[in-house]
């Protein structure tokens, strides 16, 4: 009966970190932009239908600021993006907290939100 | 059967620069009945003298006290010290505590110790950080928060600031050190440790770093406009400044995702602390989020608004960046994911 206990709280405990059987990546830290659905947390995560529109929304937004880095972001299978140069280098990005690490190094540009230029053309309005 | 110790074992975090207090608060609490479910990791057993108030040794680095209370020292790193620890509260061998304390080096700067907490692939799994609690000398606290950078870090994060030494201070000087702490600092409850309402419980439970907890009373987290701090430092230091974002037009969540991952990425080292209440558009509750550096707490979905006033409001405090670009930024973008054409926010620095 204990053990049957133990078994079952491991298997409870250790069911975050499992490997993608496509990509034979383990599944990593949980980025708190797309926090598991549990009580208590917000997340955009709880509905398919949120979780898309959220995807949509974010290849939408981080599209038009990566323009300004001469990147785009798409959807990658509904569950990671392709974060692509004009060139053709292309990443595959699991979330936000890789998007910008990922975009300075693949394009070789700093991407400061508190960048002058930056702010002016976001401020600059409309899409790109 | 119940659990006999809780999914997530909430990590307080006691950190202090060298000689503010820390030892001696760990002492006080050790022998205190209310962490009869507590483990405590510290860094040395003879600073803190367990001796008369041993139960049994578990082994070179782990003791049990009369208490209750489990007590281990540090050797090499934080993590495997956790993880020996986690794997002899499963095993049985330590008793099935509920809640952790960790005492940091007075020259730590404490990020590291949260973001393990985060980012250790079994660790994540067992233990949540809980709130910082930060001792802060009221004979020559002042001195070294005007001197030392680590102080001053160890002050900004800080959930609950612990005074000591108040017996050894006079009133003016501990009015003058509160002055500037609230400068660093804005919103973190103010503990006497010599006080007569000092309440170990209170003190563990309160406003965490994961953005659970009570907000501050009248609102939520920083009532006051607070201006900047540091200039008057010493010449390496640079100035940590304190500030709040009051947003009028409702927060678009993917674009804050956006704009927080790549403020956090290129300068979250100089982003002490980000703490805030966001009014998001498509919600009706209140969202909490929580940051310290590079690090981001899950986001909590508050229960309901703590006064009428439904504005999102931001806490930063951050070394030597721009307050009146960090709001510019943010306007820009969260323009991109919402439909009207600006937002307003009436800030103050």
């Amino acid at each position: 009966m204990m053990l049957a206990g133990l078994a079952r709280r491991r298997f409870v405990r250790y069911e975050v970190v499992v490997m993608c059987s496509l990509c034979g990546i383990l599944g990593s830290n949980e980025h708190w932009a797309d926090a598991v659905a549990r009580p208590g947390v917000f997340t955009r995560n709880t509905e398919r239908v949120d979780r898309r529109r959220e995807r949509a929304n974010r290849v939408r937004i981080a599209g038009r600021i990566l323009t300004e880095f001469g990147m785009t972001l798409s959807d990658w299978q509904g569950s990671s993006f392709l974060l692509s140069t004009r060139t053709g280098k292309t990443e595959m990005v699991e979330d936000l907290g890789h998007l910008w690490p990922l975009a300075e190094k693949i394009s070789g540009r700093v991407c400061d939100p508190l960048s002058h230029s930056l702010i002016e053309k976001l401020e600059g309005g409309g899409d790109a | 059967m119940p659990d006999a110790f809780p999914d997530f074992t909430p990590v307080n975090l006691l950190t202090g620069f060298l000689g503010s207090g820390k030892t001696t608060l760990l002492r006080r609490l050790l022998h205190d009945p209310a962490l009869s479910d507590t483990a405590v990791l510290i860094n040395e057993f003879g600073e803190v003298g367990l001796d008369h108030h041993l139960l049994e040794r578990i082994d070179d680095t782990m003791v049990l006290l009369q208490s209750g209370c489990v007590c281990c020292t540090i050797r090499g790193e934080l993590a495997q010290a956790m993880r020996d620890l986690q794997s002899k509260r499963e095993r049985g061998i330590v008793p099935p505590f509920r809640r952790l304390i960790m005492e940091s080096t007075g020259l730590a700067d404490p990020f590291p110790v949260l973001s393990t907490l985060k980012s250790d692939p079994v660790l994540r799994h067992h233990f949540k950080a809980a709130n910082v609690i930060t001792t802060l000398d009221a004979v020559n606290g002042l001195v070294q928060l005007e001197t030392h950078g680590e102080s001053v870090r160890q002050a900004a994060i800080a959930d609950v600031i612990v005074l000591t030494k108040t017996d050894l201070a006079d009133e003016p000087a501990i009015a003058r050190l509160i002055e500037r702490m609230r400068r660093i600092n804005p919103d973190a409850p103010f503990v006497d440790a010599q006080g007569d309402h000092f309440d170990v419980d209170h003190l563990l439970s309160g406003a965490s770093v994961s953005g659970e907890g009570a907000p501050s009373k009248g609102g939520f987290y920083c009532e006051e406009p607070v201006c900047a701090i540091g200039e008057a430092g010493s010449a390496h230091q640079k100035p940590v400044h304190s500030f709040v974002m009051t947003i009028d037009a409702r927060i678009d969540w993917t674009a804050f995702g956006l704009w927080l991952t790549m403020l956090l990425n290129r300068h979250g080292d100089k982003v002490l602390r980000v703490k805030g209440i966001l009014n998001i558009e498509g919600e009706d509750n209140p969202v909490a989020i929580h940051g310290v550096q590079h690090l981001v707490h899950t986001p909590v979905h508050m229960t309901g608004w703590p006064s009428d006033d439904r504005r999102s409001r931001i806490v930063f405090i951050v070394e030597g960046l721009d307050a009146d670009l960090i709001r510019r930024s943010f306007s820009a973008f969260n323009r991109l994911g919402l439909p009207q054409p600006a937002v307003k926010i009436t800030e103050t620095a």
